[in-house]
């Protein structure tokens, strides 16, 4: 911590876990999906699901959504920015077991793409994203962060962490989650500088790799 | 961070020995020069001023409908002569309720620490600024010192309404006030202690009890008491009265008794001001129309 943890962050309010951390939780979403895609289903959960108008959760994570930062005045009007831009957009309040009561679960579509991300804000605008399409994750956006989604297959690990060694990217933390042996798994690598895109075309390309997505801090 | 300070009376201690601006910076980030740290800190000043300028606005009403437009009620009435607190308390407690009104209607603040509590420190802040004419510069000190009695609070119990309570926001927001206040006017560091001690002994226990869960009702209200309270916090340590008790061992109780809270009093909205009976016919009310 230090003390701008404290006198900070500058943000729209009226709070840092239902505004800020959904704002986040809506950037991320976008990120990870790398465009503003068509439609969006936004499922809240828990307190998200019961103070989601007074707190303005809607026009945060829609001006997440929309790519705006946490102190960006335009998430006062997203809704509206919202429809300009095209996005057709529905809230369903939900009871998504066995989450922090402030869990958002979004699923952006469009031309055949589909991604769904669950995310929980956990206080001071810090987010969680905990599952990526039904997979486990666990990563907080407030690092350069490479996502794999890939087949459970023996050496994929060391084939990614091998080139991120050639590349001189030195992972923070990581997290590799498999639904069983052999099925889908997923890897979630938080590192100290973001992968080029090239490096991550590179990873695409590896055997049994079926995504890979590097995004910046949130 | 320089040193790894976890209570005041390590703070106090480190400022003995060499000066409390050094002691007031030990959480500066530790891969910014100074010059930097600086400039950051100096860019929150103008976010902190618009932000009493867009809650001074008599038309503003947040998305409830529930507050707004009442901080240019208070600073009329501090104007027109009209409050019994003198003019330096009104004009610290408009600034600060205009900050919350602001941050109700979903304005661009500055969290200190939170969002909830964002009034306190720039109301009381700015206030001071006006009235002794300092310099933003001449703030910083006291903005230091303010974050390094926050961090403490926050690593010793919680700076979280749904942790702690009201104690743990507004009650933080208004003890880290009172030190930087204790600092702008020349005060010793363990001054600025004894000042964060008043303040959170004064309000151990305070709940957090939001009228249907928005940062509203009773919170904009509360970081006028917050800044009231930091002032005369500030005024018991500058006289030289130490606090009877260890500022340190105060926070560790505001976490015991943080910890002993219901989940009702903690930001959920169903205990205390929220259970008014009166709580749900005006959230009903006020919001019918939108």
């Amino acid at each position: 911590m230090d003390l701008f943890d404290i006198l900070g962050p500058v943000m729209i309010g009226p709070s840092s876990s239902h505004t800020a951390g959904a704002a986040r939780i809506g950037r991320v979403a976008r990120r990870l999906f790398g465009r503003l895609p068509e439609e969006a289903l936004i499922e809240l959960s828990g307190s998200f699901a019961m103070t989601w108008q007074g707190h303005g959760i809607d026009r945060a994570i829609l001006g997440g959504l929309m790519d705006f930062a946490v102190d960006d005045e335009r998430l006062r009007n997203s809704r509206a920015l919202a429809d300009k831009a095209g996005l057709r957009y529905r809230f369903e309040q939900v009871s998504l077991p066995d989450t922090h009561p402030n869990t958002a679960r979004l699923t952006l579509t469009d031309h055949g793409d589909r991604l769904c991300v669950t995310a929980a804000s956990i206080g001071g605008g810090r987010i969680r994203v905990t599952e990526i399409d039904g997979l486990e994750v666990g990563f907080s956006g407030d690092m350069p962060t490479l996502i794999i989604q890939h087949r459970d297959e023996p050496g994929v690990i060391a084939d990614v962490t091998r080139l991120l060694a050639e590349a001189g990217l030195n992972i923070a933390t990581m997290r590799a989650f498999r639904q069983h042996q052999g099925g889908e798994a997923a890897m979630a690598l938080e590192l100290d500088a973001r992968p080029d895109p090239a490096l991550v075309r590179c990873l695409m390309s590896l055997l049994y790799i079926e995504r890979a997505v590097a995004i910046d801090k949130i | 961070m320089r040193q790894n300070i976890g209570s005041l009376a390590e703070l106090v201690a480190y400022a003995e020995e060499f000066g409390i601006e050094e002691a007031a910076r030990c959480f500066e980030p530790d891969e910014e020069t100074r010059a930097q740290t600086d400039a950051r800190m100096l860019a929150l000043l103008p976010v902190m001023r618009q932000s009493v300028e867009d809650g001074m606005d008599p038309a503003l009403r947040s998305m409830s409908g529930l507050t707004g437009g009442r901080a240019a009620m208070l600073k009329d009435a501090v104007t027109g002569g009209k409050t019994v607190g003198g003019a330096l308390l009104g004009r610290a407690a408009a600034r600060a309720l205009a900050v919350a009104e602001s941050n109700a209607a979903m304005g661009r603040i500055v969290a200190a620490p939170t969002a909830g509590a964002c009034g306190i420190l720039p109301g009381v802040m700015l206030t001071l600024a006006e009235e002794y004419g300092l310099a933003d510069r001449a703030l910083l000190p006291g903005f230091y010192m303010s974050a390094a009695v926050g961090a403490i609070i926050a690593k010793r119990a919680s700076i979280s309404g749904a942790q702690g309570g009201c104690q743990a926001e507004c009650g933080a927001a208004s003890a880290m006030t009172a030190a930087a206040a204790v600092v702008l006017r020349g005060g010793s560091c363990r001054q600025a202690a004894d000042a964060a001690g008043f303040a959170l002994m004064n309000v151990m226990g305070l709940v957090c009890d939001p009228v249907g869960g928005l940062v509203e009702v009773p919170c904009v209200y509360r970081n006028v008491a917050g800044a009231a309270q930091a002032l005369a916090a500030a005024d018991l340590a500058l006289a030289g009265i130490a606090c009877p008790l260890p500022p340190d061992e105060i926070i560790d109780q505001m976490k015991a008794v943080g910890d002993m809270m219901p989940s009702a009093l903690r930001e959920t909205g169903l205990g205390g001001c929220a259970a008014c009976p009166s709580a749900l016919r005006m959230l009903k009310t006020e919001t019918e129309p939108d």
